[in-house]
């Protein structure tokens, strides 16, 4: 988790990622910062996350965010 | 003969009145609207005494947005789109550069628009002048005095000062692309555009302007709809588009991430992008995803008003190969010119002019920076004959197609945006804390890198600049250094900092 916060924060200092939990929808999250979001973690974690796990729902809180990708780490 | 956008308009409402001519998947208007939306903000122009003035457009993208920019014409202005996602100094220095009377907005920008300095400007919502009633006589009088050099439009470019450009074009020279660029993607009455790009730039005029010309259907795609791939393509597939114009990381995003694994595009075959390279394995996934769909790679500056180039793919490319840029729209030339201004040698490289109806005015309220871009054709003595300098280096292939090689300076293409490295550079030097700074582009991987020396986190510098650049501008990586690294007679050394960048 730790590690994912590192990364969302670098691309947004302003925003506390603890609390937000509409990412997508109040446009914090643009689709530039969506798809560099993604090369990073793909990066970090080792994982792949492809066009069916970019639903507004798994990018509208870090919490979420971390379910995927433990989700693609269990695959 | 057709000098006025508005006879494209004036045609097809005669034509299809109840046809949807633009929509977001929720609001449309019909070409019947659209016109009769065109006559009211006309006449409420006439009526205020506003006539050959910019007229600032500040609104969300939408059907009425493209509705405003007909009607600002209709009332024989020019339009300038801004928009939200523009910072709040750079909209001020636009708003600055044009003076404008008016400010055109919508419920959502219009307590935006007052914390702006309009100056002698006032802003007013767009449903409160669309609707009233049309002056006829006072409207055909302004449509017969037009002449086809009159600007329609001014938009805004990066910079290298820090100080954007407005780049003013004609009825002239945007008839003259919309009646080359249909010809050559193909365009008719069934063409439904899928429109990515923001109604800011001039990359809208080929889905804004086609549609009026056929009475074809442009869907404006939501923003958010081109990091959620399947949801993009699921919109595409319900609303039947078959044509899109996107820039090159939009349509990677969609192929790159699997989404056609999941879903393809059902009524797509005209696909066209530019902007960028696009990378072959990326541009493989499309074509066997949409075997039978022509791909057309675009290429111009917004000072030749839209693209002027073309090349579509009907050879096998190897992975490493790059796409052509091709051959020049009809009705214009390409120089390429030493730096002398001389002819380039047979195969050799020379910087890419362009030279024709294309031509844009220039820069709007900004002698000094059209005299440096728009000048005298060298290659011609005899009369004056302006040609446009692109500042693109280029050259011909074995096969005689134009082929992009680098730029003379350091704008950059990144996400489909045309940035100046200087314009991030002059607000980065702007903030105090901040001794100097330097931005590298990291081409393959996409990103812009800022280097800078100063009292000020990484951390603290990125929130600092939100307010001062567009967000498509903003370094993806930050590198604080404790001096920079400079040549042997002091000049900033480039290629040091990147290779710094390159061992972090």
């Amino acid at each position: 988790m730790e590690e994912l916060m590192n990364i969302l924060s670098e691309l947004h200092p302003d925003v506390d990622f603890e609390k937000e939990e509409r990412l997508v929808e109040d446009m914090i999250l643009d689709s530039f910062d969506i798809v560099s979001l993604i090369s990073e973690i793909n990066e970090e974690f080792d994982v792949t996350i492809t066009a069916k796990d970019m639903i507004p729902e798994n990018f509208n809180s870090a919490k979420a965010l971390y379910a995927l990708i433990q989700r693609l780490e269990d695959e | 003969m057709q000098n006025n956008v508005l006879n494209y308009l004036k045609e097809i409402v005669k034509k299809c009145p109840h046809k949807t001519a633009y929509s977001d998947g929720r609001e449309s208007l019909t070409f019947g609207e659209v016109y009769a939306q065109t006559r009211s903000v006309g006449s409420y122009l006439a009526g205020k005494g506003i006539y050959k003035k910019p007229v600032v457009v500040f609104m969300r993208k939408s059907p009425s947005e493209v509705a405003a920019f007909f009607g600002v014409i209709t009332g024989g202005c020019f339009y300038v789109p801004i928009d939200e996602e523009m910072p709040g100094g750079r909209i001020q220095l636009i708003l600055d550069n044009v003076q404008s009377p008016l400010v055109i907005c919508d419920r959502d920008t219009i307590e935006k628009a007052k914390d702006f300095k309009l100056g002698e400007g006032q802003a007013v919502l767009y449903d409160e002048i669309s609707q009233g009633e049309a002056d006829e006589t006072v409207l055909e009088n302004i449509y017969k005095k037009a002449i086809d050099t009159d600007p329609i439009y001014i938009v805004f470019t990066s910079g290298s000062t820090g100080i954007p450009k407005g780049v003013a074009a004609c009825h002239r020279s945007v008839i003259d692309y919309v009646e080359q660029l249909s010809e050559i993607l193909g365009f008719g009455e069934d063409t439904v555009f899928g429109s990515q790009t923001p109604l800011y730039f001039d990359a809208c005029l080929k889905e804004v302007y086609s549609t009026l010309k056929f009475g074809a259907t442009t869907y404006l795609i939501p923003k958010n709809l081109f990091s959620m791939p399947v949801a993009l393509v699921e919109y595409l597939n319900t609303h039947r588009v078959n044509t899109v114009c996107w820039v090159v990381s939009a349509l990677t995003m969609v192929s790159a991430f699997g989404a056609f694994e999941t879903v393809k595009p059902e009524y797509l075959h005209t696909i066209a992008f530019g902007s960028e390279v696009f990378p072959i394995k990326q541009l493989k996934l499309w074509q066997e995803a949409l075997p039978h769909a022509v791909f057309t790679n675009l290429y111009g500056p917004t000072e030749g008003t839209g693209m002027c180039c073309y090349y579509r793919v009907e050879r096998e490319f190897a992975d490493d190969e790059v796409i052509p840029i091709g051959h020049p729209f009809p009705n214009r030339e390409i120089l390429l010119l030493t730096e002398d201004g001389k002819p380039a040698p047979q195969g050799g490289q020379g910087e890419i002019c362009i030279r024709g109806t294309s031509l844009t005015l220039g820069y709007y309220n900004d002698p000094v920076r059209t005299g440096e871009a728009f000048v005298q054709n060298p290659l011609n003595s005899a009369y004056p004959e302006l040609i446009y300098r692109t500042g693109d280096m280029g050259r011909y292939n074995e096969a005689g197609e134009l082929v992009f090689v680098s730029r003379k300076d350091y704008q950059i293409k990144h996400m489909g945006h045309r940035i100046e490295l200087g314009e991030i550079e002059v607000n980065v030097d702007m903030l105090p804390e901040i001794r100097m700074s330097a931005c590298i582009y990291d081409t393959e991987k996409s990103k812009i890198v800022l280097c800078y020396v100063g009292d000020i986190s990484e951390k603290e510098l990125t929130v600092a600049l939100r307010s001062r650049l567009p967000r498509y501008m903003l370094p993806n990586r930050m590198l604080k250094l404790d001096q920079m690294p400079l040549t042997a007679n002091g000049k900033l050394d480039r290629i040091t900092l990147k290779q710094i960048y390159e061992k972090r």
